[in-house]
């Protein structure tokens, strides 16, 4: 189906520019659509797009290259790709890889990076870091579309309609079905609706008014970092600048986190309130959507609501009336980079470049988009800021605890008999998250996605809020019956893989980091190897240019202090091993002198302490 | 009177708007570094200069100064995790100093003496560089390349030619030369862009003159990085 020749490169490139514009900025919305039509982005499309958006072919080659799902070669006509976080694999989905493999004639197995492609050109398959179904896995996105519960089924359907051509559209519509699977509603959730009363209160009462109901509510950023927002917005209104921007970050790329893909889908219309509110207290006349690519199937819904707001005057120009209140929002779609959840890097995205972490200060906030002031919030912090202006700012102070206002949002996965989304006060203690969800037995809880911290249960009775357990809402609970090694491996292989690779720590740090895990996993490693972990995640933690980098490492000192055993069970008695085995390393000498005696060979020792010749 | 802060125990005026490494510069106190390089904009990728304030650590070369800033730079702790950043950037590429035509003049080995770095220490990643020799007077050696993006940066923002770009991602992330071929041969780039004078490794050399001094009374064979400075004050001397 992409792979049709009806329309040429160029053409289509052409096309593109006339309906989207030239704008060096676009650069990668064009990609992004050349992608798609063509699964990879032929020569001929980066020489147009070089020569028509004033960007060196160099430039357009090293953003394909570093997004993951941009290709300089073709991929399958379907192009399939396995959610491969922790949660999808602890439902099975490797054996569901293997299996889809074979059933569409493919040896060997997809690894990040590397993707399985079919001579035929009809299909490839390959991993995705967390596609954001954590709580309705396995999940895989089939060119770009999202297919849930995956089971050996629905896998067998799939290699059918794969190998009988059929087109997407024509597939079964439950196969694209994507639960909200809402378990718990507080102050945020309760009530879906708008009357756009939030729109209302700013324009009759002045902007001054809503900045100060977000003020006295306490609100924090809920992306994690937890910014007080009142003072972003107030930061921002008063840099100095030509133009103002407001972006909403939907890129929610933290393994095990899901719930602005339900935010984005239900409550749409709040969030959008939200940035139009806060556009009105800044003084922005533009604003962008940043959606991750795995929510490319919530595009149109996102677009129809846009359409709606416009047409009820809630965008646009002159917003409900008021003269002078011009307004609207672009989407921007990503394409398979975690790092462009951090401000910096999205906003380098947006304007079509890598998404590499700029240098701070200056902040986004004075200089952000196109280097003017800029609000960058997460999809949470805008519904929360809609309902703020609606309801007041004790209204929402009402709830949580003394440093963290209101309510969290959170994304429940993992070893639990009800996955999904639960909405808390701040200072609710993780025992009360596991006993809803129907977790039994639990070993461990990670909190905060692969960035945040490995919990043990002596650390249950600790609470989600800003001054004891920060969360950007990932919350994936694993029981007695899991190696928590195999989840380090994973986070480990993830940080290696989605490192930008600016700085060296984090780039070189977190390569090492990994192969030092698999090296343990392997049944190779000695203490030696885990104060090297331990040295390694410091200097990462240190001396990373940007949160990636610190963070990375937390799961792996986390697991070593609270987990040793997962560690220590594995490691060969020896305190040091190498990496590499010595006797092997010689079989090229043996070879060309000829000579396998057993003088010939190195003396190995065994792991019961007796040595033999190999 | 002007504003001061404290690097390791001595007082250092500065400037509003100079970071910690411009007054060091300034000031004729060395701060070990990288990518940085006073001709062009402030980078913090190498994070060789990190340095100490109050127990967090910053890059000398993008922290603004500030009075009574007091910093740390030659803590064992901090020489520490410099030595592991140099170390991480010796086994991610390609380096071989005893035979590499920039040893005694390249800024990475030097540095890698100022911190006291004597081994590689960690597993080597052995990648596949190829040697590009297309240039009838420039050779770009990939395997000695730290992505430090000086030549990026001199190429763009000094030549008006944007010659190099930084490619793909992690360890994956490698230079790429902007001609249809990828080789610098077709590319713009000439043996007098101020990007052909600016890396601190081997990776950017002039063909036909290595070796015209002998190692061992290069420039770093002589006196240690932290009295002479970077290399490229020294060009003349040393190529």
């Amino acid at each position: 189906m992409n792979a049709s020749t009806a329309v040429t490169v160029e053409g289509f490139v052409t096309e593109s520019l006339a309906t989207h514009g030239r704008d060096p900025r676009h650069l990668l919305q064009h990609l992004i659509r050349v992608q798609q039509r063509f699964s990879y982005v032929p020569d001929a499309a980066v020489e147009a797009l070089s020569a028509a958006l004033d960007v060196t072919r160099t430039q357009v080659r090293a953003a394909i290259a570093f997004y993951a799902f941009l290709h300089n070669r073709p991929r399958g006509a379907f192009e399939i790709r396995f959610s491969d976080n922790i949660t999808d694999r602890m439902l099975g989905s490797r054996r569901l890889i293997r299996l889809l493999v074979e059933r569409l004639g493919l040896t060997g197995l997809p690894a990040w990076g590397h993707d399985l492609i079919r001579d035929d050109g009809r299909v490839s398959i390959g991993l995705a870091s967390c596609t954001g179904m954590c709580d309705q896995g396995p999940a895989l996105l089939v060119n770009g579309y999202a297919v849930t519960h995956l089971d050996a089924q629905r896998v067998d359907r799939i290699a059918d309609l794969v190998q009988e051509g059929i087109l997407l559209e024509r597939w079964p519509g439950e196969f694209f079905r994507v639960g909200n699977n809402i378990r718990r509603r507080g102050l945020l959730l309760g009530n879906p609706a708008t009357d756009s009363a939030a729109l209302h209160r700013l324009v009759d009462e002045g902007a001054d008014v809503a900045l100060a109901e977000v003020e006295r509510s306490g609100l924090r950023g809920r992306g994690g970092a937890g910014f007080t927002t009142a003072l972003k917005w107030r930061f921002c209104r008063e840099a100095p600048g030509t133009e103002r921007y407001v972006v909403c970050n939907a890129d929610e790329g933290e393994p095990g986190t899901f719930k602005d893909r339900v935010l984005l889908t239900d409550y749409a219309d709040l969030v959008i309130e939200g940035m139009t509110v806060c556009a009105g207290v800044i003084g922005a006349r533009r604003g962008f959507l940043y959606l991750r690519g795995e929510y490319r199937y919530l595009l149109p819904h996102l677009e129809s609501v846009l359409q709606r707001r416009r047409a009820e005057g809630l965008l646009g120009m002159s917003i409900l009336g008021a003269d002078g209140f011009d307004f609207d929002i672009e989407i921007h779609l990503g394409a398979g980079a975690y790092i462009c959840g951090e401000e910096s890097a999205l906003i380098e995205s947006l304007e079509g470049k890598r998404g590499v972490t700029r240098k701070r200060p200056p902040f986004p906030v004075t200089s952000g988009f196109d280097d003017q002031p800029t609000v960058v919030n997460n999809v949470e912090t805008f519904l929360a800021a809609a309902r703020v202006v609606r309801w007041g700012g004790y209204w929402f102070r009402g709830e949580g605890t003394d440093q963290s206002a209101g309510s969290k949002i959170l994304s429940v996965s993992g070893d639990c008999a009800r996955p999904g989304i639960y909405e808390y006060p701040f200072g609710t203690p993780v025992h009360r998250v596991l006993s809803d969800c129907g977790a039994e037995n639990t070993q461990a809880v990670q909190i905060s996605g692969a960035a945040g911290a490995t919990l043990s249960p002596a650390d249950f009775d600790r609470i989600i809020a800003f001054e004891d357990l920060p969360t950007a809402g990932s919350f994936m609970v694993f029981d007695d019956s899991r190696d928590l090694l195999d989840m380090v491996r994973n986070f480990a292989a993830f940080f290696a893989h989605e490192s930008c690779g600016f700085c060296t720590p984090c780039r070189v740090g977190g390569a090492l980091l990994r192969n030092l895990i698999e090296k343990v996993a392997a049944g190779q490693g000695s203490e030696y190897d885990l104060s090297e972990m331990r040295r390694i995640g410091a200097v990462m933690r240190q001396a990373s240019y940007c949160g990636l980098g610190h963070t990375a490492p937390n799961h792996v000192l986390n697991t070593l202090d609270k987990f040793p055993q997962i560690y220590r069970r594995r490691l060969a008695r020896a305190s040091h091993t190498p990496s590499f085995d010595l006797d092997a390393a010689l079989s090229e000498a043996r070879a060309l002198t000829g000579r396998d005696d057993v003088g010939a060979h190195i003396r190995v020792q065994m792991p019961d302490g007796s040595e033999v010749s190999a | 009177m002007s504003k001061t802060f404290t690097l390791d125990g001595r007082e250092i005026p500065f400037e509003t708007g100079q970071t910690i490494m411009d007054a060091a510069l300034a000031a004729a106190v060395y701060i070990p570094h990288l990518c940085h390089n006073p001709e062009f904009a402030p980078h913090g990728s190498c994070r060789v200069c990190v340095v100490d304030i109050g127990g967090r650590q910053v890059s000398a070369c993008t922290a603004a100064a500030s009075e009574g800033l007091v910093v740390d730079s030659s803590s064992e702790a901090i020489q520490a995790t410099r030595r592991a950043i140099l170390q991480m950037l010796f086994v991610e590429g390609n380096h071989v100093c005893p035979a590499c035509e920039k040893s005694g003049a390249c800024q990475l080995q030097a540095v890698a003496y100022y911190t006291g770095m004597l081994a590689p220490h960690f597993t080597h990643f052995f990648p596949r560089r190829p040697v590009d020799a297309s240039h009838p007077d420039v050779i770009i050696d990939f395997n000695r390349c730290i992505l430090c993006e000086l030549c990026v940066r001199a190429s763009r923002d000094h030549d008006g030619k944007r010659v190099f770009a930084i490619s793909g991602r992690g360890l994956e992330s490698h230079l790429v030369i902007d001609s249809p071929s990828g080789l610098l041969g077709d590319s713009s780039f000439a043996a007098g862009d101020k990007a052909a004078h600016v890396c601190p490794t081997g990776a950017i050399l002039p063909k036909g003159r290595g070796y015209e001094t002998p190692i061992g009374e290069r420039l770093y064979d002589r006196e240690p990085i932290s009295i002479v400075g970077d290399v490229r004050a020294h060009e003349e001397e040393v190529v």
